[in-house]
């Protein structure tokens, strides 16, 4: 350890001098970011096609059904998913992080697989699965119990099927909060409870639970701004159901003629809606922190099931059949069956549609090519903003930082389509045209994606204590150095499990792509909702298998690489 | 300052010579808007489309038809990728109205089967006159553009069909006026005119001669709305829904190749029409390939190709029909008319969406 008096103290002064300027640049970076795209949406809103000021477009959206209608069904689906994401993932949570049920890294690791599925390919499995009369499950029941024809298990094209698959995909995120939570709370409390003769049942409910409460809710706040603000499973089975949400009416007023005005008035309530949510989950949570992570905490205690714990099991699995076995299953027999409401056999095995999608299909190199130039990208962009400004606001390196941190968690109140329509509104004017290219979508993949990574980072940080830098310190390091040597080594699973995040969240979004993308910046997610619309199943089965391999490939490998990180498992999120 | 505000007066020399001169305009503009020369594929032509490398085809012919075509393009003149930008004529017709007016110039040739958008291409100016030899001497002059904007490359119907395994031939329905009965309820699927060029059109030519009312009574059949007309062939092969309400004939051709149980009904109110133009962009970013790629399709070999693999009815007249295939004269057809889709084009689409909610 090196004490030169006059060099730590040279360097500190220049850190101090070097700080205020690239605050004041990354805060004006993330202004861009968000107030640009924002006010252009509301510009729009406000004014009609000669640019004058007027109310009419918001008069119009609340007048007419065919914008009222689309308004109230996706207030409906958000609530329902909302509520059903909390009755499954509650308990789940509950199982997997709490109690000594057998194989519940399993589970925690194939719900990380259904979080990882795009929503859009879900639903286009779930059509395979249960359409009423060609879906594979409605099939096998009506051969199963000689049911009529007609007659059906599960019909997809309907309200309740389009919130079923929706919860689906969204339940994962309040699993996560929930078991991460549970993971967190310290063994020391539930002692304490038995010490003072509370029994098993008694702690976890007047312990574990009002601990785990805040994060419940919240983790009820994501599902719901999720399922409003989602894009693909609606368009993919509202619309042959016959009804619109909002995010596919705002998508449906883009087509030829495009209404940018009416497009942007109707994103503006769900943008109110997102913000208000957000301040009253701030208010109901107050400053209850999580606990923290200071390197010395007791592991929580299992609860016994006893012989409950095989019935636990089943139900995890049987949960664990509607996001991943059933879904996969009906994608593997499309890609491999020349009519996919068939169930593949050995004789009817056929490659063709492999061969199709990857030899014949002229769009599938440019797809594959721009995505994974996009998700390496937005990744390491994403993950080295949010490091900056995680790593300002929680050592409160200067005045100001908590600007930065509101900063960066407010593009979480803009929805993807909404956020989709300001970028278009914005950069499709001179001075600065990026629509048509790349820089375009990765702008909004950064925009979307840096609450998330800023949270986890943040978390990352906090759960090393300042003391072990602060100790770096008093022994002579400079700040830089304590970063370089001490933080940094801390912090790389954070790191890596950030970048992954990144990467999944950019390979699956859809709803800001769609309204991004030309022929030239096509991306796959983009190309499987094209394919679906001309109804080519076996090469929409076959890119998003390929697409779900990749991903995985991607996350295995950043957590093996030799002095990456070591064996980390996406828990956070 | 008196100059500025002075104006001159018309006085007879003007008249005069504004008389001369717009007879002389009138007569130069004759001139000009004969057509351009035609033109045949010389090796000079293709060696300058290998340069340019590539192709860019906006479509909304049947995806694994337009790879095909493209790879056959591929093999007959090496060295010029395809690359093929699929997607409904209205999505088509759409995103080239997005990227050119963000100058973004990517289409070289398109194929839509929205024959009215050809129309507002044209009058905007956004094409290049380009007469193949083939289109000169071989297509009627109902079937191409006078001043060699475009060409018709193909025609095709949009037809009821349904699965045999599903429906007997006596339940099967033979009009539209059949698909209105209790008995469908539920068990049709039709495309979108948002979506489809074919199904806009067809959407045109059933509304002018059954009347909206026709479309207000199937909008009561609970009918599976997909998006492209050639998306209800492969649902009714999938077994989803046993009748299809529309949708394209040469799709439901391909589906019977690969050995579906299907059927075609010619309704007897009239079957619609549904022509599809071809045209090279003025913005092509690859000019010289982008007319070899027209020449080609509308020339005898490459309309050959494509009614092989598709079925589809030629208008060239040197090229044979696919057997089996009933011919158009034999069919009674509804009569297309591109000027007035392109005139009521939004309040079609508009009409629909209140009637079918979607």
């Amino acid at each position: 350890m090196k004490s030169a008096p006059a060099g730590p103290v040279h360097k500190q002064r220049f850190l101090i001098d070097f700080s205020r300027p690239v605050l004041i640049a990354v805060a004006v970076v993330l202004c861009i970011l968000i107030l640009l795209p924002m006010s252009w949406l509301i510009v729009y809103s406000l004014t009609d096609k000669a640019g004058t000021f007027t109310l009419r477009n918001f008069v119009q959206l609340f007048t007419e059904a065919t914008f009222l209608e689309p308004l109230q069904t996706t207030l409906l689906i958000a609530t329902s998913v909302g509520f059903l994401c909390f009755v499954i993932a509650a308990p789940l949570g509950w199982l997997v992080a709490r109690t000594d049920m057998p194989l519940r890294g399993t589970v925690r690791t194939l719900i990380m697989a259904s979080f990882v599925t795009p929503p859009f390919l879900g639903a286009i499995a779930w059509e395979l699965l249960a359409a009423p009369n060609s879906g594979l499950i409605n099939q096998a029941y009506r051969s199963l119990t000689g049911a009529g024809p007609d007659e059906a298990l599960f019909n997809i094209y309907t309200l309740t099927g389009l919130i079923f698959v929706i919860t689906c995909y969204t339940f994962p995120f309040v699993f996560v909060l929930v078991a991460n939570a549970l993971d967190r709370i310290p063994g020391e409390l539930e002692d304490a409870s038995a010490m003072l003769g509370g029994k098993t049942w008694t702690t976890a409910r007047r312990i574990t639970i009002p601990l785990a409460l805040p994060t419940l809710l919240a983790g009820i706040l994501v599902a719901f701004l999720q399922a409003l603000n989602l894009f693909g499973s609606p368009a993919i089975l509202a619309i042959p159901a016959g009804f619109h949400t909002l995010t596919t009416k705002i998508w449906s007023l883009f087509q030829y003629p495009p209404k940018p005005e009416l497009a942007a008035a109707a994103s503006v309530p769900l943008l109110l809606l997102t913000v208000a949510l957000l301040r009253a989950q701030a208010m109901v949570l107050g400053r209850r922190g999580y606990a923290i992570v200071g390197g010395k905490y007791g592991s929580p205690r299992l609860v016994r099931l006893g012989w409950l714990r095989w019935p636990a099991l089943l139900v995890s699995f049987l949960i664990l059949m509607m996001p991943v076995f059933l879904p996969y299953g009906a994608l593997l027999n499309t890609a491999f069956s020349k009519v996919a409401s068939r169930l593949v056999t050995f004789d009817t095995l056929t490659l063709a549609n492999i061969h199709f999608t990857f030899f014949e299909l002229s769009a599938t190199p440019p797809a594959l090519r721009n995505t994974m130039l996009l998700g390496v990208m937005s990744a390491s962009l994403g993950t080295l903003l949010a490091l900056f400004v995680s790593y300002i606001t929680v050592r409160k390196a200067v005045t100001g930082h908590r600007i930065l941190g509101f900063l960066a968690t407010a593009p979480v109140a803009i929805p993807g389509i909404v956020l989709g329509v300001g970028l278009f509104l914005s950069y499709t004017r001179p001075p600065l045209v990026l629509y048509g290219t790349l820089w375009i979508l990765l702008i909004a993949y950064v925009t979307i994606e840096l609450p998330s990574a800023f949270q986890q980072l943040q978390s990352a940080f906090q759960s090393v204590h300042p003391e072990l830098e602060e100790a770096s310190r008093i022994l002579g390091a400079s700040r830089l150095r304590s970063l370089r040597d001490i933080t940094a080594p801390l912090l790389r699973s954070g790191v890596i499990s950030t970048w992954c995040f990144i990467f999944v969240a950019v390979v699956r979004e859809l709803s800001a792509a769609i309204i991004l993308f030309t022929s030239e910046t096509k991306v796959v997610s983009v190309l499987i909702f094209d394919l679906k619309e001309s109804g080519d199943l076996g090469a929409i089965a076959v890119l998003g298998l390929a697409m779900m391999l990749i991903t995985t490939l991607v996350i295995v490998l950043a957590n093996r690489v030799p002095g990456l990180g070591g064996v980390t498992r996406l828990r956070n999120t | 300052m008196s100059e500025q505000f002075a104006r001159p007066r018309p006085t007879r020399r003007h008249v005069v010579q504004g008389v001369l001169a717009s007879s002389v305009a009138a007569a130069a503009t004759r001139v000009l808007a004969a057509a351009p020369p035609t033109e045949v594929i010389t090796p000079a032509l293709i060696e300058a489309a290998r340069k340019e490398a590539a192709v860019h085809w906006y479509t909304a012919m049947d995806l694994p038809a337009a790879e095909a075509l493209g790879k056959a393009f591929e093999a007959k003149f090496p060295g010029i990728a395809v690359r093929v930008e699929r997607s409904g004529s209205e999505r088509v017709f759409s995103r080239i109205a997005q990227e050119l007016s963000s100058r973004i110039n990517n289409v070289d040739v398109v194929t839509t089967a929205d024959a009215s958008h050809a129309i507002v291409w044209k009058r905007d100016g956004l094409l290049a006159a380009y007469v193949p030899e083939d289109v000169a001497r071989f297509y009627k002059p109902e079937h191409k553009d006078a001043d060699g904007t475009f060409a018709i490359h193909r025609a095709h119907l949009s037809v009821i069909a349904y699965n045999k395994d599903l429906v007997k031939a006596e339940d099967a329905p033979k009009s539209y006026a059949d698909l209105l009965e209790p008995k469908w309820l539920a068990k049709l699927v039709k495309g979108n005119p948002n979506y489809s060029g074919t199904i806009l059109t067809a959407t045109f030519q059933i509304a002018r001669d059954l009347g909206w009312a026709y479309y207000e009574k199937l909008a009561k059949q609970k009918v599976l709305q997909v998006q492209s007309s050639v998306d209800p062939p492969k649902k009714i092969a999938l077994g989803e829904r046993p009748v299809m309400a529309d949708g394209g004939d040469y799709n439901v051709w391909q589906q019977q190749q690969k050995g579906a149980p299907l059927e075609i009904v010619y309704a007897s109110e009239g079957t619609p029409f549904v022509t599809n133009p071809n045209a090279v962009f003025k913005s092509a970013p690859h000019p010289n390939a982008a007319r070899l790629l027209q020449n080609w399709m509308l020339s005898a070999e490459g309309q050959q190709f494509s009614v092989d693999i598709t079925g589809i009815y030629s208008l060239h007249s040197e090229v044979k029909a696919k057997p089996g295939r009933r011919p158009l004269a034999d069919i009674k057809l509804m009569k297309d008319d591109a000027q007035a889709v392109e005139a009521q084009s939004d309040q079609i689409k508009a009409r629909y969406t209140q009637i079918f909610r979607v």
